[in-house]
């Protein structure tokens, strides 16, 4: 998918986001936005609930329209998206085997093939078995498989471990971190899990409803930023994983 | 005309109208819409009313009401923010209501349990025409509609109309009910829909197995509760239903076994 119609300044970014609002009715929900994401950085937004994270990922794919500012993309960029709330509870109750899942976006043949090798899966044994019947880890291997189809350069993910089992969740971020090193991807990724920003991220986006700030994660996650962001005081403690 | 090919006509009929609304079922279940064919089958009362007075053909006075009552339901959805199934409720007690104001009681038990057992050539050649239609356009919205089903986002991203999709899904809904009008009666539509869909999700560990035991089982019931018909001359659209649940039950037991 390519998205946005302005056009970039600066080459070395992917996207410029300029003076972007998207209002609901009269509501504003994300006011006067501007920010910019170099090609093969590793994007975080973070955020509390109702900041606008999801309304701005989707405003970038062109499913909601600005009311005003321009949203610039990379010419012919190519976008995967994985959309939030697509967690094994809602897929489990489709009665589609893997291939037929893969299929629902063209991906066929020896295209699915690769693409669930290339994320650890044995094509062999999964391409047939029906997503409930799938493990965990398994799941989110398809969903990272499903969101690199068509050779993406920029994957946008929305809480992709969300409803997701805690013990499963590392899976899904490890891949991205091992894609986004090995193919050169730009990764935007919305998550509420600060360790995760801490560790893969090379850039942070924070927004609330009274300010917005795009840092380096040791810079966001210092207490006092983050008690401004979320308005309350969270305390982050470095795992050494 | 003789009682053989009578029986072929309402039989012939049966198997297709009910094929095609358990293949559509089969979307409809995805979507969490089967319930949505029983107030739409209500609200066909006042055309089946009409039909039933002026003495021509149920399926054709059902149409344009449910057209226009999804349209309503479509439209209150977008003025009231009511949840829909209150909605539905509401436009499926008028239905009912207003038909019952203008049919006499006597005539009546068509549109409650259908009169499939009655139909002629013309009739039954038209059913077979639209009910083909119906599965082939299901066919090709299918694996669209699945995606939008996963998600209405991801569909969009990948260029898919949702709109368009979503009007075409419901248009075919419309024509379905119609035609169940026909072979169940106005009260039993959403079990033509839902039941074969649900009984093939018991058993299909694929989406092709989904799709076609859908179909199967939906033109299955027919065969069945027209041939019960046929012995003991019970209403032949209590009959297909019950068949229909009776299938399901049977699905139940099976699922269990191959745990």
């Amino acid at each position: 998918m390519s998205a946005g119609d302005a056009t970039l300044k600066n080459m070395d970014n992917i996207l410029e986001v300029k003076n972007l609002t998207v209002k609901f009715g009269h509501e504003k929900v994300i006011d006067n936005l501007s920010f910019k994401i170099k090609r093969g950085e590793f994007l975080t937004i973070v955020g509390p609930n109702g900041s606008g994270k999801t309304v701005l990922l989707r405003s970038l794919l062109g499913l909601l329209p600005a009311s005003r500012g321009e949203i610039a993309w990379e010419k012919n960029a190519r976008i995967g998206y994985l959309p939030q709330g697509l967690t094994q509870l809602k897929v489990k109750s489709l009665p589609l085997t893997v291939g037929e899942f893969l299929r629902l976006k063209n991906i066929n043949g020896g295209k699915a093939t690769d693409l669930l090798e290339l994320v650890g899966l044995d094509s062999e044994d999964v391409l047939g078995k029906r997503i409930g019947n799938l493990s965990g880890g398994q799941f989110q291997r398809m969903l990272v498989a499903w969101a690199l189809a068509g050779n993406p350069d920029v994957l946008l993910f929305d809480e992709p471990t969300a409803g997701i089992d805690v013990g499963g969740e590392k899976t899904i971020y490890d891949l991205l971190y091992k894609f986004w090193q090995k193919k050169k991807l730009t990764v935007v990724l919305i998550t509420h899990d600060l360790n995760i920003v801490y560790k893969y991220s090379t850039s942070v986006l924070c927004m609330s409803k009274s300010n917005v700030c795009q840092a380096s994660p040791k810079e966001v996650l210092l207490p006092e930023i983050l008690e401004g962001l979320y308005g309350m005081p969270i305390k982050f403690y470095k795992h050494n994983h | 005309m003789n009682m053989t090919s009578q029986f072929f006509l309402s039989l012939l009929s049966g198997v297709f109208i009910g094929g095609a609304a358990g293949y559509l079922g089969a979307l409809m279940l995805q979507k969490r819409m089967s319930l949505a064919a029983g107030p739409l089958g209500h609200l066909a009362f006042p055309g089946v009313a009409l039909a039933l007075i002026y003495g021509f053909n149920m399926s054709l006075g059902a149409f344009p009401f449910i057209i226009l009552g999804i349209f309503f339901i479509w439209l209150l959805e977008i003025k009231t923010k009511l949840p829909t199934e209150a909605l539905t409720a509401i436009i499926f007690a008028s239905g009912v209501a207003i038909a019952f104001l203008f049919l006499p009681i006597e005539e009546a038990e068509a549109a409650l349990v259908g009169n499939i057992t009655t139909i002629g050539w013309q009739e039954a050649l038209i059913i077979v025409c639209l009910s083909l239609a119906v599965m082939a356009i299901t066919k090709i919205i299918f694996p669209k509609m699945m995606l939008i089903n996963v998600s209405e986002d991801l569909a969009r991203t990948e260029g898919v109309n949702v709109k368009k999709y979503n009007l075409v899904y419901l248009l075919l809904v419309a024509v379905i009910v119609a035609l169940g009008v026909k072979l169940v009666g106005a009260l039993l539509t959403a079990a033509l829909v839902a039941v074969p869909a649900a009984t093939a999700r018991n058993l299909s560990a694929s989406g092709r197995f989904y799709a076609i035991f859908s179909f199967a089982f939906g033109a299955l019931a027919p065969i069945i509760g027209l041939v019960v018909f046929a012995i003991t001359a019970l209403p032949a659209g209590i009959l297909i239903i019950l068949a229909s649940a009776a299938l399901f039950l049977i699905s139940i037991f099976i699922r269990k076994n191959y745990e």
